[in-house]
């Protein structure tokens, strides 16, 4: 039981929950989009600022619970200085691996979410912030819900 | 059936006691055997992720004894037939059955006439049909919606639609804050003339705050105004009498109390049913049909298009039966006794909010834990085997109005103990220590 769940909340997941990076807001963002789980309430807005299709910065503000919140923190350690082509194949590869718990070699500190794919109710937590990733790159301007998806 | 409880006297005497002492604590609120009660409920019997289930859900759905589902398996393998058509045995069985079921429900709370009970999915199918046919016939604008702020989310969304449709206005009787009773002043200054209906929550799913609904509807009923009581949380637990609370219309959801899912009620008086229009229309509600023109049943059998749910109403009798066998008025105590076990306990430790009134409450409670968010709480809960729910429990513009994005909630039952409560509370502290360690 204590080792599922140190699994799921593993020291680095309780550490970004505790200590969010990169959480505040951009002054002059290239494009942001809202994410948001009306199951749990979670909440957040994303910022990036690009340069020749480089994420030069990215940061977020907003609430929710552990996963979610050290979701978003490691999504903006990750992609600072990718590319938003780069930041795709990322997203398949968290998507694929909270959903099956396949974990890409090459995914580095965001492996901490594999456990994620045995608590189900909480996949929609660990995805949003990568949801709201696609949403902003892509230009969607609506907030982004997890409810018309099934992960 | 066993009938697990001790006599009355016997029961009040001790809860007396218990109330005398101030000493609730651990001695388990001994109202009837919860031990012969628990055989009943086999799904109890399980560990979940390693450790004894305690199932504190409640609020969101009971769990069903095997007297209920041997009355629904009994009726798919001797009686299965469709009701009011057929002229054959099984036929008239099913329908026996399916009317018999109706009395129950006139019975269970105290209606006139087994033709005011309208079988629905739930509760908010029983919302949906007044808010629908009453509220798209009666409201023109200018006219006001009276709702309260502790409404799910069923006895808010309907009214929004037909508001809209109708050019009425919804206004909320506020809450008084984190205790989470109804600031009654200022119910008495939105009473006015043009209030058209009143709808309330009986217990808050979120709060548990028990309303004083007959002495509210008796208030509204000075002005003519109509009333409706959610009693979703309150029917399977406490006594309902829909004559002494004199409301309107009175809905619950047969899945909350012991029955299946997918059957509810709608209790309407028969003089208002009367003058409302069909919801849904199709086969079993109606006289007679021509191509251009149809006549209407009387209610209740009006408002019931099509195939009904047979054996949910057959499962729900059941579970009425059952629960009058150990006595709602004991089950109400235990759920008290228990919640207010649990709020004492809560309260105990440092760190935590916990929403709705500190004594008197329902047999739930809701909190929030500082720097931990609900979703957390409720699955490192499940690690330990214990059940609860996380979120908003629809009813967002609650939360909203507390300030917090959700609340973890544990809802009791006749069939928990305050053992259960113990480990409920020492998981609790764990979690604290897990996520602030
Ligand atoms: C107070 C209250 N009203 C209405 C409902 C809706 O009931 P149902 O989902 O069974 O229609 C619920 C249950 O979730 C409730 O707790």
């Amino acid at each position: 039981m204590i080792d599922e769940l140190a699994d799921l909340y593993q020291q680095v997941i309780l550490d970004h929950c505790k200590h969010p990076r990169n959480f505040h807001s951009l002054g002059n963002p290239t494009c942001s989009a809202q994410g948001h789980n009306p199951l749990c309430g979670d909440q957040l807005t994303l910022y990036i600022s690009t340069k020749d299709d480089i994420i030069l910065d990215i940061s977020f503000v907003g609430s929710g619970c552990c996963i979610s919140k050290a979701s978003a923190s490691l999504l903006t350690e990750a992609l600072k200085g990718k590319t938003t082509k780069e930041a795709r194949e990322l997203f398949d590869k968290v998507h694929k691996m909270v959903t099956t718990g396949t974990t890409d070699e090459n995914i580095g500190k965001l492996a901490v979410f594999a456990g994620v794919h045995k608590f189900p109710s909480r996949v929609k937590c660990a995805i949003l912030p990568w949801h709201a990733l696609m949403a902003a790159i892509e230009g969607k301007a609506q907030t982004v819900t997890t409810e018309n998806d099934h992960t | 059936m066993n009938t697990p409880y001790k006599n009355l006297e016997e029961h009040n005497k001790i809860l007396h006691q218990q109330n005398e002492l101030k000493q609730i604590q651990k001695s388990n609120p001994t109202l009837f055997d919860i031990a012969v009660i628990r055989k009943d409920f086999p799904i109890l019997n399980q560990t979940v992720n390693g450790n004894r289930l305690i199932y504190f859900d409640n609020a969101a759905t009971s769990q069903k004894p095997i007297q209920v589902i041997e009355a629904i398996r009994n009726y798919y393998l001797n009686d299965n037939a469709n009701v009011h058509r057929g002229i054959h045995t099984l036929s008239n069985r099913a329908t026996v059955a399916f009317e018999k079921a109706r009395e129950r429900v006139a019975s269970f709370i105290n209606a006139k006439s087994s033709d005011e009970i309208i079988f629905t999915r739930g509760t908010t199918e029983s919302i949906n049909l007044v808010a629908n046919s009453w509220g798209l016939k009666n409201l023109k604008p200018g006219d006001k919606i009276l709702l309260t702020e502790m409404e799910h989310h069923s006895n808010i969304v309907p009214w929004q639609i037909v508001a809209e449709r109708t050019g009425a206005e919804i206004v909320y009787v506020p809450i008084t804050g984190d205790d989470g009773y109804l600031d009654l002043e200022a119910f008495e200054r939105l009473l006015t003339p043009q209030v058209k209906i009143f709808s309330i929550v009986h217990i808050s799913n979120s709060l548990g705050t028990i309303n004083p609904v007959k002495e509210l509807c008796h208030k509204a009923k000075t002005l003519g105004i109509v009333t409706l009581v959610d009693a979703a949380q309150s029917a399977g637990h406490c006594p309902i009498d829909v004559s002494e609370i004199d409301c309107d219309f009175l809905t619950f959801s047969g899945h909350k109390i012991c029955g299946p899912t997918g059957i509810g009620v709608l209790y309407g008086k028969y003089k208002i049913l009367e003058t409302m229009p069909p919801y849904q229309s199709g086969g079993e509600m109606i006289l007679n049909v021509d191509y251009y023109k149809t006549a209407f049943k009387k209610p209740p059998h009006r408002f019931e298009a099509g195939t009904p749910d047979i054996s949910g109403p057959i499962g729900l009798h059941t579970a009425m039966d059952y629960l009058d066998s150990i006595g709602r008025d004991l089950i109400f105590e235990h759920d008290k006794i228990l919640a207010q076990y649990a709020y004492d306990r809560l309260k105990e430790i440092s760190g935590i909010r916990i929403f709705g009134p500190p004594m008197n409450r329902g047999g739930l409670v809701s909190f929030a834990l500082k720097d931990i968010h609900a979703h957390d709480v409720v699955t490192v809960a499940d690690q330990f085997g214990v059940a609860l729910r996380g979120g908003h429990h629809c009813t967002q513009p609650l939360m909203k109005k507390l300030g917090v994005e959700s609340t973890a909630r544990a809802s009791f039952y006749f069939y928990n103990t305050t053992e259960e409560a113990d480990r409920f509370i020492n998981v609790i502290k764990e979690i604290q220590k897990f996520f602030t360690s």
